[in-house]
């Protein structure tokens, strides 16, 4: 039993897609935490975005952080080829469909696995475009902000000018969507490949599944809607 | 309950053997009751085609009281037919009303080739029994039963999971034709008991390669399997082979 042949059975596939789906609910809880300091500006008209900028300043400035950024990207590049695969290969081991499909017995969403991390990824790429290489590589559209002596990068700056067109907008909310049910089939079923399978348990992670799904989608669908609508910024 | 009778259209999978490509049949049968079997509908409409000078449908049957495993249609889009927790057997055609169009196709999944119409060959199942499915038992005295202590939920669980029969219903309704349901009967039933310990792990690790072997696809927690087994097998027991899995595969020694 090399190590090898436990991460290429079928069992192995998915445990890989486990953990990295776990790692990647993780990462959003602390993304989610984090973008969720632009409502301070709600509370206060004159904050401007400091507390999310001085946020979004910390999580750059830090080698550790750094670090799991790296650990981040692997991570979702494994999880989006593994998935591909997995989703290519179980469709090849029926080569002669049926003429009726049987859809009752499961949810679509967890039979559309593949086609909703599309979508996502598809969000992805725009959201990277947006956010991430202006802030690391390119700081196109990135102004200065000094708050106590220190200079940042202004990132609330950034989110107000870049949710203007309503077609941004909507396909961040897309993506959100997209994203709500693919965690809400992946949540829970990535501890079910992980073993968990005590009942006390199972009936825990799936609530609590399908609570973070739309707490999670929610809270981020409300951000560009929020700069848009000037509730905030 | 009502007696009535009914006149139907059956579309049939027709296939002459595993080498040739397939395609649907339509059939009229009528005056069915509808006290009969879904097979004995299959038994008029073969007797009918037997009248006619042409070939009869090759299906799987065998006990035809649910509990053998060898009947396998796929009907109206669901293994077994439309009721729950049910065998194509045991399915009545008061399920069905006059003027219905029924669909009936075999088993899909590229591990279980078309053998005939709308037999398959199912014998992966058995290759992955072969692989682990089993305990060692010395030969002598038969053991007391009583004498060794079992916890009682394992032993229900244990039972549970040993209620499946092996039709491959899971796979037939899983979009990625995987067995894991199957599997995880069989390997939830012989971990959850003392009997099963000495082979536990190389049992978990020999029966999922095997079932790889055989090119099953992999489990995506659907519960599509569950919904259609008919002797509402858990989707809790893949979650525990799962388990074991893992448990097995952490702790091998080499």
């Amino acid at each position: 039993m090399t190590w090898k042949q436990v991460f290429t059975s079928s069992v192995g596939k998915k445990l890989v897609m486990g953990l990295t789906g776990i790692s990647l609910v993780l990462f959003l809880i602390v993304h989610a935490g984090i973008n969720a300091c632009v409502f301070a500006d709600l509370a206060d008209p004159n904050e401007n975005g400091e507390m999310f900028n001085k946020a979004a300043h910390f999580m750059g400035s830090t080698v550790l952080i750094r670090i799991m950024e790296i650990g981040l990207f692997a991570g979702i590049i494994l999880h989006i080829f593994q998935g591909y695969l997995l989703t290519l290969e179980n469709k090849q081991k029926r080569a002669v469909g049926y003429a009726v499909t049987y859809k009752d017995g499961s949810k679509w969403y967890s039979r559309s696995m593949g086609l909703l991390g599309t979508l996502i990824l598809i969000f992805l790429v725009l959201h990277l475009y947006h956010f991430w290489v202006s802030a690391r590589f390119t700081h196109e559209g990135l102004a200065p902000v000094t708050y106590n002596g220190v200079e940042m990068h202004n990132m609330f700056a950034l989110m107000q000018a870049t949710f203007t067109e309503w077609w941004i907008i909507g396909v961040y909310t897309a993506g959100c969507i997209s994203l709500a049910y693919h965690l809400a089939h992946g949540f829970q079923s990535a501890f079910r490949t992980l073993g968990v399978h005590n009942k006390r348990y199972t009936t825990l992670l799936t609530s609590v599944g399908y609570a973070y799904s739309i707490i999670i989608a929610l809270a981020f669908i409300l951000m560009p809607l929020s700069f848009k609508l000037g509730w905030i910024g | 309950m009502e007696h009535y009778h009914m006149n139907l259209n059956l579309k049939v999978w027709r296939q002459k053997n595993s080498n040739t490509k397939g395609d649907f049949k339509t059939y009229q049968v009528k005056n069915i009751s509808s006290e009969m079997s879904f097979l004995e509908m299959f038994d008029v409409l073969n007797e009918q085609l037997i009248s006619e000078g042409e070939e009869p449908v090759a299906f799987d049957h065998d006990c035809r009281e649910g509990i053998c495993g060898m009947c396998s249609m796929y009907i109206n889009g669901k293994p077994h037919g439309p009721w729950q927790a049910n065998t194509t057997c045991q399915l009545h055609m008061r399920a069905f009303k006059d003027g219905d169009t029924i669909v009936v196709e075999p088993w899909r999944a590229n591990a279980f080739p078309v053998i005939k119409d709308l037999t398959v060959d199912r014998t992966s199942f058995d290759r992955i029994i072969q692989a682990g499915g089993y305990i060692s038992v010395n030969t002598g005295n038969a053991v007391d039963g009583n004498a060794l202590p079992i916890n009682k939920d394992n032993a229900d669980n244990s039972f549970a999971a040993a209620m499946c029969i092996g039709c491959g219903a899971c796979v037939a309704a899983c979009k990625n034709s995987s067995a894991m349901l199957f599997l995880s009967a069989k390997v939830s039933h012989l971990a959850l008991l003392p009997q099963g310990e000495p082979e536990r792990k190389t049992r978990v690790l020999n029966m999922v390669a095997q079932m790889d072997k055989e090119g099953f696809g992999a489990c995506t927690n659907t519960g599509a399997c569950e919904a259609t087994c008919p002797k509402e097998i858990s989707l809790t027991n893949i979650a525990r082979l799962n388990a074991e899995y893992l448990s097995a595969s952490l702790s091998a020694e080499k």
